[in-house]
């Protein structure tokens, strides 16, 4: 870090940080998770819960910005940014997975303070992110803003363009999506296995306001949020955040191997310690 | 196969299901009207269709609340997940299209977005079973049912005619969860008209005649047809009890099991896959109650069949689903 920077890019950074350990962690109580999945989104849940998303302390304040995990199966990268909040006792991260444990590998908006919506069937997140836009502008609530976290595999799925469509049709202005392009699905890289490109130019053609950034990058990531038109705008967001599946840990990094894994505790100490190494 | 179909015009009170006859029966078709109604006094309904106002009439909705009418085009399962978003912020979506297009396109919608959070998002099913008739299996819901009673959290209501889709509209207005309710064309003969106030309650069946020679249980289109095969059963000394199965989830088991129980003879009529719907409920409350041994009879769609083209009247005569089929398997029951 220079002189000068600003001190929310360390902050972005450590919060990854955080969300890469805990998530080693937890995947750890659980002995079977989705590593590679959470490490190409850490800093941008970091930068979301750094200041990027308008929340507060009560979780459940009505106008609060909203967002909706729609690969959901990055539940456990978030868990550990709520508790931080103080959303939930820290100890419930403790009982990951366990029998009756609020926090599952997809998200349940029943049990979990903070959460916004239960996820985990991919297509429906923009979707409810649609539902929600439209809702918080009929409520009046003109400065929420709507986040979506889709993945890039995902946009196979045919209610994204559904809601692509309606999104724009609405003028909904208070409806982010942000596209975590980490280039793989589970079965490999999603160039082969059936490709959503050009990601920007879709949805560009589908009425979208798109930006194109380095998703690993607190400085873009930060950019990116600062220059987001106002909520009152007439046009969907989309930011198109070019990732690594596994960013942070060498062997995981675009590696088929690793969408869902287990770490026995030697390697998962190793993996720790590549990534605090990286920073 | 084709021995057995008549392609001949079938008489019918009711004419047949065309344009000019449904316009006669276009005032039963109350859904939109009824929830402009509801929305004058609770700001919180919204409602949602896709593509399809004129066929439910939603567009009556949309000319008094503008503002509260989404159509989405042709995306019903993003109109599904969608009103669940609008539920989270405290609205009230009723959500109208085809119970095709729903009850089975969309079903992991409801079950994933709706149910599983609880939110309390309307989904107003219509022309449900085969009432599209020739317009075919594309268009027909007749495995809704069957979808549906497994999904927890879920509440189905059946609506048969104007009055009882009017009452299943206001009375659960405040429920909690989910409700599917599956109606007809939204242009049916009116059965609850003239009854008592109270006569339709949601979550409860309705005893519409009684008699202790066997029992009619009627859901839907069957309800008004079962009554008149009891009236054309009772000229002959047979003397059916009619029950309107209107809520299939939850079911009320018990009042099926007990009329039921004191006949000894069940017959269920329905537009749906004999298998998984209200005939399914139906052996299931016998079964729960410890009477197995009650000679149940069903009228619906046969397990391994997809309807053949006709007008919905000739098929539910084919099917024996109208007054003059469930009297005939009324009568086979009476005597066996």
């Amino acid at each position: 870090m220079t002189a000068g920077q600003d001190p929310k890019i360390q902050e972005i950074r450590d919060r990854a940080l955080l969300v890469r350990r805990e998530t080693i962690r937890l995947v750890g109580i659980a002995k079977s998770g989705h590593y590679s999945s959470v490490f190409s989104c850490a800093e941008i849940l970091a930068a979301l819960y750094s200041g990027g998303m308008r929340i507060a302390e009560d979780p459940a304040w009505p106008e609060r910005d909203r967002l909706i995990l729609s690969k959901g199966h990055v539940a456990v990268g978030l868990y550990p940014l709520l508790a931080e909040r103080g959303y939930f006792p820290t100890d419930w991260l403790d009982s990951y997975t366990r029998l009756g444990s609020p926090l599952g590998d997809h998200p349940d908006v029943r049990r979990v303070p903070g959460v916004d919506f239960s996820s985990g069937s991919l297509g429906h997140g923009l979707s409810i992110g649609v539902g929600m836009a439209q809702a918080a502008r009929m409520r009046g609530y003109r400065e929420t803003r709507i986040w979506a976290l889709l993945g890039d595999q995902e946009l196979n799925e045919g209610e994204i363009w559904e809601a692509a469509g309606a999104a724009s049709h609405h003028g909904l202005g208070n409806l982010c999506a942000i596209v975590d392009a980490n280039q793989m699905g589970l079965d490999g890289m999603v160039e082969e296995t059936l490709s959503v490109e050009p990601i920007a130019g879709r949805f560009d053609a589908f009425g979208w306001e798109v930006l194109e950034i380095d998703g690993h990058d607190p400085e873009a990531i930060l950019a990116a949020f600062a220059d987001l038109p106002a909520t009152t705008g007439g046009k969907p967001v989309c930011i198109v955040a070019r990732t690594v599946k596994g960013q942070g840990v060498g062997y995981m990094e675009l590696s088929r191997n690793w969408h869902l894994g287990y770490l026995a505790p030697d390697d998962a100490a190793a993996a720790v310690a590549e990534i605090d190494q990286r920073g | 196969m084709a021995e057995n179909i008549e392609y001949a015009p079938i008489p019918s009170a009711e004419g047949t299901w065309d344009i000019p006859s449904s316009e006669k029966l276009a005032k039963s078709a109350v859904v939109g009207k009824v929830l402009a109604e509801l929305g004058n006094h609770d700001p919180d309904i919204v409602v949602i269709t896709a593509d399809l106002k004129f066929s439910n009439r939603t567009v009556d909705f949309e000319v008094a609340h503008p503002d509260r009418f989404i159509n989405v085009g042709i995306s019903e399962q993003h109109m599904v997940t969608m009103a669940a978003g609008m539920a989270t912020y405290g609205y009230k979506p009723y959500v109208a299209t085809f119970a095709s297009f729903v009850g089975l396109l969309a079903a992991e919608q409801m079950r994933t977005d709706l149910a599983y959070p609880g939110l309390p998002v309307r989904i107003v099913a219509h022309h449900a079973g085969i009432s599209l008739g020739f317009y075919g299996t594309s268009h027909h819901a007749t495995e809704d049912l069957g979808v549906l009673r497994s999904i927890a959290n879920m509440t189905v209501v059946c609506p048969c005619d104007a009055t009882s889709m009017r009452e299943a509209l206001a009375q659960t207005i405040e429920f909690p969860g989910p409700v599917y309710f599956r109606v007809g064309r939204g242009r049916d003969p009116d059965v609850y008209a003239d009854r008592p106030e109270g006569a339709f309650e949601f979550g409860r069946a309705a005893v519409l005649r009684e008699g202790d020679d066997l029992t009619i249980v009627a859901n839907g289109v069957t309800v008004s047809e079962a009554l008149v095969a009891a009236e054309a059963l009772a000229l002959d000394g047979i003397e059916a009890t009619v029950i309107d199965a209107h809520t299939v989830r939850p079911f009320d088991s018990s009042t099926i099991a007990e009329s039921a129980g004191r006949s000894g003879r069940l017959l269920v009529a329905e537009e749906h896959n004999v298998v998984g719907g209200v005939a399914t409920a139906c052996a299931e409350a016998l079964v729960e109650h410890g009477l197995a041994n009650v000679k149940l009879e069903r009228i619906g769609m046969p397990a391994d069949e997809y309807a053949l083209i006709g007008p919905p009247t000739h098929l539910y005569r084919h099917y024996e689903l109208d007054a003059t089929g469930i009297e005939k398997r009324a009568r086979k029951l009476a005597a066996g």
